[in-house]
């Protein structure tokens, strides 16, 4: 009962914290202090089109860093608490079989897997010109290999080949960022390569080129989670 | 009524129902569900907050131009830290769902009240 208690007073004292939030809100007309720096430099310091992806990619360079480590030891984490269960229970039965998907579905995952990754693939090249970047791009790719996994649940995808996508794009992100230590004006700058027309698909230095990064580390790490969770 | 506040509302009555879900409930699964309303509803704070008035989204093009920008687009930087926060707690949330499958290896159930030795 006093634990019923306690829980109604905190999300009533909740309630009344975002009642007064909400009642001083007032939209801003304009861009303060370091967005407006970012909407009148960006264009011309990096070259992108998409000002969140220059945010994301170049400015706030390092927590994208960070963000992905992160993806990568929740994905590391999951399965090391996965694997364990499966170790224990591999002695007791065969790999389970799950029933065949019906024809309809096996047609429709021929014709459309192709075309999610394409339509993933799309999204990550064009992140610094269009709404889309990485994350996007490889959560499309996992929405893609969830799709297999449903639809041909028997068949498994090659883990090995996920890891080393996963680790070889990880690392590359990584040697781009220091080269901009070197050739450019500090760690995950894009100018290392010349920032070419504004608006075209080859421009915005290095943007790009980390955008297909992340979004094939994420594609790959989230397909060998869901992976994991399945088995 | 500004579409802004409308927005900046509903996701603060997310973060409330979110909340009330995780503390009624003793199903793990659905804790976890209630962790996800709120994970959506701070990102709906977070994007209202960001709002200009009469903004677009913050990619320039024939309409937006680089003169004018600070008071044609929407803020970019709430944008591309919601873009970090959804990927963080996509993460969170696979952490705990393999605690989940865990804890329902040890004990075949996924109520909170039969891992009853850790409680205080």
């Amino acid at each position: 009962m006093l634990k019923r208690l306690f829980m109604v007073l905190a999300l009533a004292l909740m309630a009344v914290m975002f009642f007064d939030i909400a009642g001083n809100y007032s939209e801003r007309t304009e861009l303060t202090g370091i967005s407006k720096h970012y909407a009148n430099e960006g264009a011309d310091e990096l070259g992108a089109a998409n000002l969140v992806a220059s945010v994301v990619i170049t400015y706030r360079g390092l927590d994208t860093l960070g963000e992905v480590t992160v993806l990568f030891i929740s994905a590391a984490g999951a399965s090391l608490l996965l694997r364990r269960r499966r170790e224990k229970l591999a002695g007791e039965d065969s790999p389970r079989r799950y029933a065949e998907s019906s024809e309809i579905v096996q047609t429709t995952l021929s014709i459309l897997f192709p075309i999610i990754l394409l339509f993933g693939v799309y999204i990550f090249i064009n992140g610094h010109l269009t709404p889309g970047g990485g994350f996007q791009g490889g959560a499309v790719i996992a929405s893609g290999i969830l799709f297999f996994m449903l639809a041909r649940p028997n068949d498994s995808l090659s883990h090995s080949l996920l890891v080393r996508i996963e680790s070889l794009s990880g690392f590359t992100y990584v040697v781009l960022g220091l080269l901009g230590v070197i050739l450019a004006g500090g760690f995950l700058d894009n100018r290392v390569i010349p920032l070419g027309d504004f608006g075209s698909l080859f421009s915005a230095g290095l943007i790009p080129l980390i955008n297909i990064l992340i979004g094939l580390k994420v594609g790959s790490e989230l397909g060998s989670l869901l992976q994991k969770f399945k088995e | 009524m500004p579409i802004s506040s409308i927005v900046l509302v509903t996701g603060l009555l997310l973060i409330l129902i979110g909340l009330w879900a995780m503390f009624v409930h003793k199903n793990i699964i659905r804790m976890i569900i209630g962790f996800s309303i709120i994970d959506t509803g701070i990102h709906m704070v977070m994007v209202a907050l960001g709002y200009i008035t009469g903004g677009t989204a913050p990619i320039f093009d024939d309409v937006v131009n680089v003169a004018d920008s600070s008071i044609q687009i929407v803020d970019p930087v709430p944008s591309a830290l919601v873009l970090t926060a959804i990927v963080i707690g996509l993460g969170v949330t696979a952490i705990m769902l393999s605690y989940a499958v865990m804890i329902y290896n040890a004990k075949k159930s996924l109520s909170i009240d039969d891992c009853a030795e850790q409680k205080w």
